[in-house]
């Protein structure tokens, strides 16, 4: 256990927010899925007991007939933005009287730093290299996660959960979310900081950063494997196991969101055009890390080897 | 001043009471106004600035909010509970906050920084060591953005987590997922400029991902066949060049400085006017039952039916 090395990571200035990320994170997931959890409950009441409905009962947070429903901004709210302004301040200054923002030596073409790091928020991106081509990592994901994101507020059928913490009433929604956002992005950010050594190579915590350590990593594209040598055959079973996949990934998609009468309900909402697109996102966020295991478990690199493009 | 209607009436008298209750708070203006006609040494700072007596009146109350151009974003009244920190977490106005600290801290650096590669590196050095507090900007600047990503990232998943994007929000939260794509623009761009190898480095990774884009990228798929080269594709246009170097630092400089800010300023402006005109923050709203929702009749439609559109 080399505890200089896993120090000397952890107390990088630039690693600092994503050492704050990994307890803001899990704190935040808490804080929301508790209070979800709680108006679960609530929920559960109210089905049962149609008279308790209603009543002001709905509402999440206390409260009495007869109490104003609203407040004034002045000075209810103003203080609390007031008060955030001045802790978020008085934060930024003790960090920034305490921490130095890194400075290496100046821009050298001729000296290639190792590892070569992205900012750290990009690092995700970055990992993805790994197991794709940088067209697939750092041009195509990218733009499916922008326009994924963008066309969650269209595709979701389920009216419930509009402006509270739930989710019992938005079941597959969060678990997706939370999946791609703390399962993928967060995670692969937490790989490329901590795990990822000079070369890119997999270092555990702890374990010291060996600058000449090579790797004969035998991966082999899964054609190879099976045994085709064409470069026809090796398109048309690369497109094949592709499909194949999507075919496979869309039906266990298809199970998650029909899995109980609840989720069914929805589905039902559902336009086709919705439909496939929530298919389509989920099935090839599923991709990435069905590609992980494949490179880490089988040393597989490509899946689909093209002229023009690999998989 | 429709809000002024919801605001029960202060324990109701009847009758003669009343009016001579008006009658007595109207003399009290007017004695008043002669006051400040009588003695004009007496200061009218204040009331020329604000307006409004800063007092516990609820028509003040509203009003030193409605006739404040900074604080009119906000509406003069807001959900009981929509100031609790468990439902928003702050987060959406922290990133805002973060943005106006570095928008000060960036102004004062671009005091001392020349975006050519003779002086970049040596202006970071010089305020390093010789300007006022100059590493305290620095820092700051550096931490804040850093800061602003996780808030951003914290503010997507509280929007998320309640469901804040649905109908009628659901333009909202597409401007924000283009303010957020803004902001890790805005901190990827700030990175080239102190010229050093941290930079340079990350910056070479980063574009040179786009080589590969498809179609615009000369090693994308299907690029070199549409006649693209290191000297014309879309890494071209970024770096102004086929290597980071002047060109790039330049052009990392007026995005990071100008084009993104202003984009992203326009942006905020948009989110902030939206989450008014959208009723303002989505809650904590009444819940919704299961047994409530609708059953769509009919077979369902294939054509697009934009979220909600046909429900009520």
């Amino acid at each position: 256990m080399d505890w200089h090395q896993l120090w000397e990571i952890v107390s990088t200035p630039d690693n600092i927010p994503i050492v704050a990320l990994l307890f803001l994170i899990p704190f935040y997931t808490w804080y929301g899925l508790r209070q979800a959890r709680a108006n679960d409950r609530l929920l559960g009441d109210l089905e049962n007991d149609p008279q308790k409905a209603k009543t002001h009962h709905r509402k999440t947070f206390p409260y009495k007939p007869g109490w104003p429903r609203e407040v004034h901004v002045w000075p209810f709210l103003m203080r609390i933005e007031f008060l955030a302004a001045i802790i978020v301040t008085a934060l930024l200054i003790v960090w920034s009287i305490t921490l130095n923002a890194p400075l290496e030596e100046p821009a050298n073409p001729n000296l290639t730093m190792n590892p070569a790091k992205a900012p750290w928020y990009f690092l995700g991106l970055q990992e993805m290299l790994v197991y794709f081509d940088p067209w697939i990592a750092g041009v195509l994901f990218p733009t499916l996660i922008i326009i994924g994101l963008m066309a969650i507020p269209y595709v979701d059928a389920n009216p419930l959960g509009n402006g509270y913490y739930t989710f019992r009433q938005r079941p597959v929604a969060i678990l997706a979310f939370c999946f791609g956002f703390l399962g993928l992005w967060v995670l692969l950010i937490i790989i490329g900081t901590f795990i990822r050594g000079p070369g890119w190579m997999w270092f555990w915590p702890g374990e010291t950063w060996d600058h000449n350590r090579l790797i004969f990593e035998v991966n082999r594209d899964l054609p190879d494997i099976v045994g085709i040598t064409g470069s026809a055959g090796k398109i048309v079973f690369g497109g094949m196991v592709v499909g194949f996949y999507y075919l496979l990934a869309g039906l266990l998609v298809h199970k998650v969101m029909t899995i109980n009468e609840f989720t069914r309900k929805i589905y039902r909402r559902m336009s086709l055009l919705q439909y496939l697109t929530i298919q389509f996102f989920a099935v090839t966020m599923l991709g990435l890390p069905v590609k992980i295991l494949l490179r880490q478990l089988f040393r597989i690199k490509y899946v689909w080897v093209t002229p023009w493009f690999n998989v | 001043m429709a809000e002024q209607n919801n605001e029960p009436p202060p324990n109701k008298k009847k009758g003669l009471s009343a009016v001579l209750d008006e009658a007595r708070a109207l003399k009290d203006r007017v004695v008043g106004e002669v006051q400040r006609l009588k003695e004009p040494g007496k200061t009218q700072l204040y009331r020329s600035m604000f307006r409004v007596k800063h007092d516990e009146q609820p028509r003040n109350r509203a009003l030193s909010v409605l006739t404040n151009v900074f604080f009119h974003l906000h509406p003069a009244k807001i959900n009981r509970d929509a100031v609790r920190y468990s439902f928003t977490w702050g987060m959406g106005g922290i990133t805002f906050y973060l943005f106006l600290v570095l928008t000060l801290t960036g102004v004062l650096l671009m005091f001392y920084y020349h975006p050519t590669k003779v002086q970049a590196f040596r202006d970071i050095l010089y305020l390093e060591h010789d300007v006022p507090f100059g590493k305290l900007l620095r820092n700051m600047h550096r931490w804040a953005a850093h800061l602003m990503i996780i808030t951003v990232w914290l503010h997507m998943f509280r929007v998320f987590l309640t469901g804040s994007y649905k109908r009628p929000r659901e333009f909202n939260w597409c401007v924000g997922v283009l303010l957020m794509v803004l902001t890790l623009l805005l901190s990827f761009t700030g990175y080239l400029l102190p010229d050093d190898q941290l930079g340079f480095w990350a910056v070479t990774v980063g574009t040179g991902m786009a080589r590969a884009t498809p179609l615009l990228g000369h090693e994308g798929p299907f690029g070199p066949q549409l006649g693209m080269t290191p000297f014309n594709d879309v890494r071209f246009a970024m770096l102004g060049g086929s290597i980071v170097d002047s060109n790039a630092l330049l052009r990392a400089y007026i995005w990071h400085c100008i084009a993104l800010p202003l984009l992203a300023a326009v942006f905020m402006g948009v989110h902030f006017w939206r989450v008014r005109k959208d009723g303002g923050i989505s809650g904590p709203a009444p819940m919704m039952l299961e047994s409530e929702v609708k059953e769509r009749k009919g077979p369902t439609p294939v054509i697009l039916r934009p979220s909600g559109m046909r429900e009520k």
